[in-house]
């Protein structure tokens, strides 16, 4: 797929701290990528210079090739992290003064079918859930049919249940050959969603790829997790690096069949054995040394 | 034009549907002007006002216990026929212009007027040629109510359009629409006419309904009324904008608005004549797009002033309107 977004040598400098430090993104069409990192990152940033919303102190933005400009305007659905709606309005009357800001729309009510607006469409957009609020946001990133729709950190403050729902939308979405760049601290939720992501720590882009991709590089080996009950002190005798983790213990190994050779030959039961895959969470810490949100 | 109508409705839409400032809004200017009018409807005044034309110096010469009279307050005019109709509208209890032949003139029907000719028996001003006038008394009401109804505009203009758009910054909901392809002039001629709609139609109401129980003095046309008020709101909007065009900060802009009311209140005639204010306090004033809009109703209503008449502040609430709006586009920031 052609890229329908690409961003070279792109920073970002405010006095004293240098937010983005030089990063380069080739986005494909019809994809889902993710921009992770921890706090101050600059994921943030990047996607607001992404977006157009901030003009990056060097570096260049392309749209379909072309420098950001009007028609880039009509052609993004952005939902920042932070934002407010015109006060007094019903969630109708809001994605109606959405509508009229764009030459190309989509019918609202298709909109609102896909967002699941319904039941709400007559409540005041001050008293809606944080489930439904981030459905309404959504729906306004996506009133003017766009190619290609940013979400920042879109499901933070969600409980798991809403936040799940929220999947679902956006998959949705994705089925429809949208492009999405989504921010997010939850490592699950990039697993989940992203065809694509990209690590930033410090400004900088630390780790790139499918999620696949990355754990393969990252992590060559897999976790074994062997209750510690009566296996603990022939583990420890065995010395073959197996460490407490809790009531377990837990042993890294790029040779399972061979390490599971030596576990019964030393007469271990492995009856409840378990062998953990890694996750985006281990890599994330792993890259970044930081822990993201559970 | 779509763009600009969604932005439009939906501000109108916050506005009417936010019933605590839209009460506020109608309620404080009737309670100012019954207020007031219940407060001052004695119309007493324990001093005499006498304009003078041609110079003080020159009347103590030639009447000096005059000059020297206490509870006698000499306002210089230059302009002999606008000082003569003041007396006419027992808003001046005599004029005396002083040249070769002086003269003085005197309301017939004003009770100050008679006191004031018996107090300058014997000062030598008796000797002057005495030229009596005619003319209704304006009511102390209908002297400040194009003041309190300008100053009520004033606050609602300023305070309504500036503080909002701060808080639609503060709160992220102008970067919302930045990202959409809403222009930054679309987005503050919307906000200028929606403010400018609602503060016309409010002080309608409030006229009209002032108007049921105070029967006002009404000289001139309405038509001419409805154009200088509308011009001086859109100028004091104009000012709100632009106070609003940068800043994120509701204290920064309530001080910034402050800064522009407080001396507006004060200077701008609204609550008192600046007739006997020095020169430069007259000549600030004059910068004041709310001292044009109050000097101009009330020519237009209580001297029946055309719009040619009122035409420079007519001119000057153009221009500070065109000026600031266009300084205001130009300068703001979404974020």
């Amino acid at each position: 797929m052609p890229p329908i977004i690409i961003a070279s040598a792109l920073v970002k400098q405010y006095p004293g701290v240098r937010a983005v430090d030089g990063i380069d993104l080739s986005i494909p069409k019809g994809i889902c990528f993710g921009l992770l990192g921890p706090n101050g990152a600059g994921k943030t940033t990047t996607i607001e210079m992404l977006e157009g919303i901030h003009q990056p102190t060097s570096g260049t933005v392309l749209y379909k090739g072309e420098p950001l400009g009007v028609r880039y305007r009509e052609e993004v659905g952005i939902q920042f992290q932070h934002t407010a709606l015109q006060e007094f309005l019903t969630v109708r009357e809001t994605l109606e003064f959405f509508e009229r800001l764009y030459h190309k729309t989509l019918p609202i009510s298709e909109v609102i079918e896909l967002c699941s607006l319904a039941d709400i469409l007559d409540r005041d957009t001050r008293k809606l859930s944080g489930g439904q609020r981030q459905r309404l946001l959504l729906s306004l990133a996506l009133i003017n049919d766009p190619d290609l729709i940013f979400l920042d950190e879109p499901t933070t403050g969600l409980d798991p249940q809403a936040r799940r729902n929220f999947w679902d939308l956006i998959k949705l979405v994705k089925s429809r050959n949208k492009t999405i760049v989504l921010t997010t601290h939850y490592m699950e939720e990039a697993y989940a969603l992203c065809d694509e992501i990209a690590i930033m720590d410090k400004g900088r882009i630390v780790s790139q790829g499918t999620p696949a991709q990355l754990l393969a590089e990252h992590f060559g080996d897999v976790v074994l997790q062997i209750p510690g009950e009566d296996a603990g002190s022939k583990l420890m005798e065995m010395n073959i690096g197996a460490v407490p983790a809790g009531d377990l213990f837990e042993l890294k190994t790029n040779q399972l069949h061979h390490t599971l050779q030596q576990l019964i030959a030393n007469g271990i039961n492995l009856d409840r054995l378990r062998i953990r895959a890694w996750t985006l969470e281990d890599l994330f810490i792993n890259v970044t040394g930081k822990a993201g949100q559970p | 034009m779509k763009k600009f109508l969604a932005v439009l409705h939906a501000r109108n839409m916050e506005f009417l549907r936010d019933r605590s400032a839209l009460v506020w809004n109608l309620a404080m200017p009737f309670m100012l002007v019954f207020g007031l009018a219940f407060t001052f409807s004695g119309g007493n005044k324990d001093i005499y006002k006498i304009g003078i034309v041609g110079g003080i110096e020159r009347l103590t010469q030639a009447a000096p216990k005059l000059t020297s009279t206490q509870h006698i307050q000499f306002i210089a005019y230059s302009d002999l026929e606008a000082a003569i109709n003041k007396v006419k509208h027992h808003q001046m209890d005599m004029l005396i212009e002083v040249d070769a032949a002086p003269k003085y003139w005197v309301n017939t029907s004003s009770p100050n007027g008679y006191l004031l000719e018996r107090i300058i028996w014997g000062s030598g001003a008796e000797k002057f040629e005495r030229q009596a006038v005619e003319g209704a008394e304006i009511r102390y009401v209908d002297w400040f109510l194009p003041g309190i109804l300008g100053m009520n505009m004033m606050f609602a203009c300023l305070f309504g359009v500036g503080f909002v758009i701060v808080r639609y910054r503060k709160n992220g909901f102008l970067k919302r629409l930045k990202a959409t392809p809403l222009g930054a002039f679309q987005f503050l001629f919307a906000q200028l006419v929606s403010r400018l709609l609602l503060i016309m139609v409010i002080t309608t109401i409030v006229y009209s309904g002032c108007n049921l129980f105070i029967e006002f003095n009404m000289q001139g046309s309405y038509w001419t009324l409805l154009m200088v008020t509308t011009l001086g709101a859109m100028s004091m909007i104009s000012i709100g904008l632009l106070i609003a065009a940068h800043t994120a900060s509701e204290e920064l802009a309530g001080g910034m608005l402050n800064i522009v009311t407080w001396p507006m209140m004060l200077l701008s005639g609204a609550w008192f004549s600046l007739e006997g204010a020095q020169p430069w306090v007259q000549n600030i004033a004059q910068l004041f797009p709310l001292t044009h809009m109050v000097s101009a109703t009330r020519a237009i209503m209580n001297e029946g002033a055309t719009l040619a008449q009122v035409m420079p502040d007519v001119w000057v609430l153009t221009l500070i309107s065109a000026i600031f709006l266009a300084i205001g586009a130009f300068v703001f920031k979404w974020e």
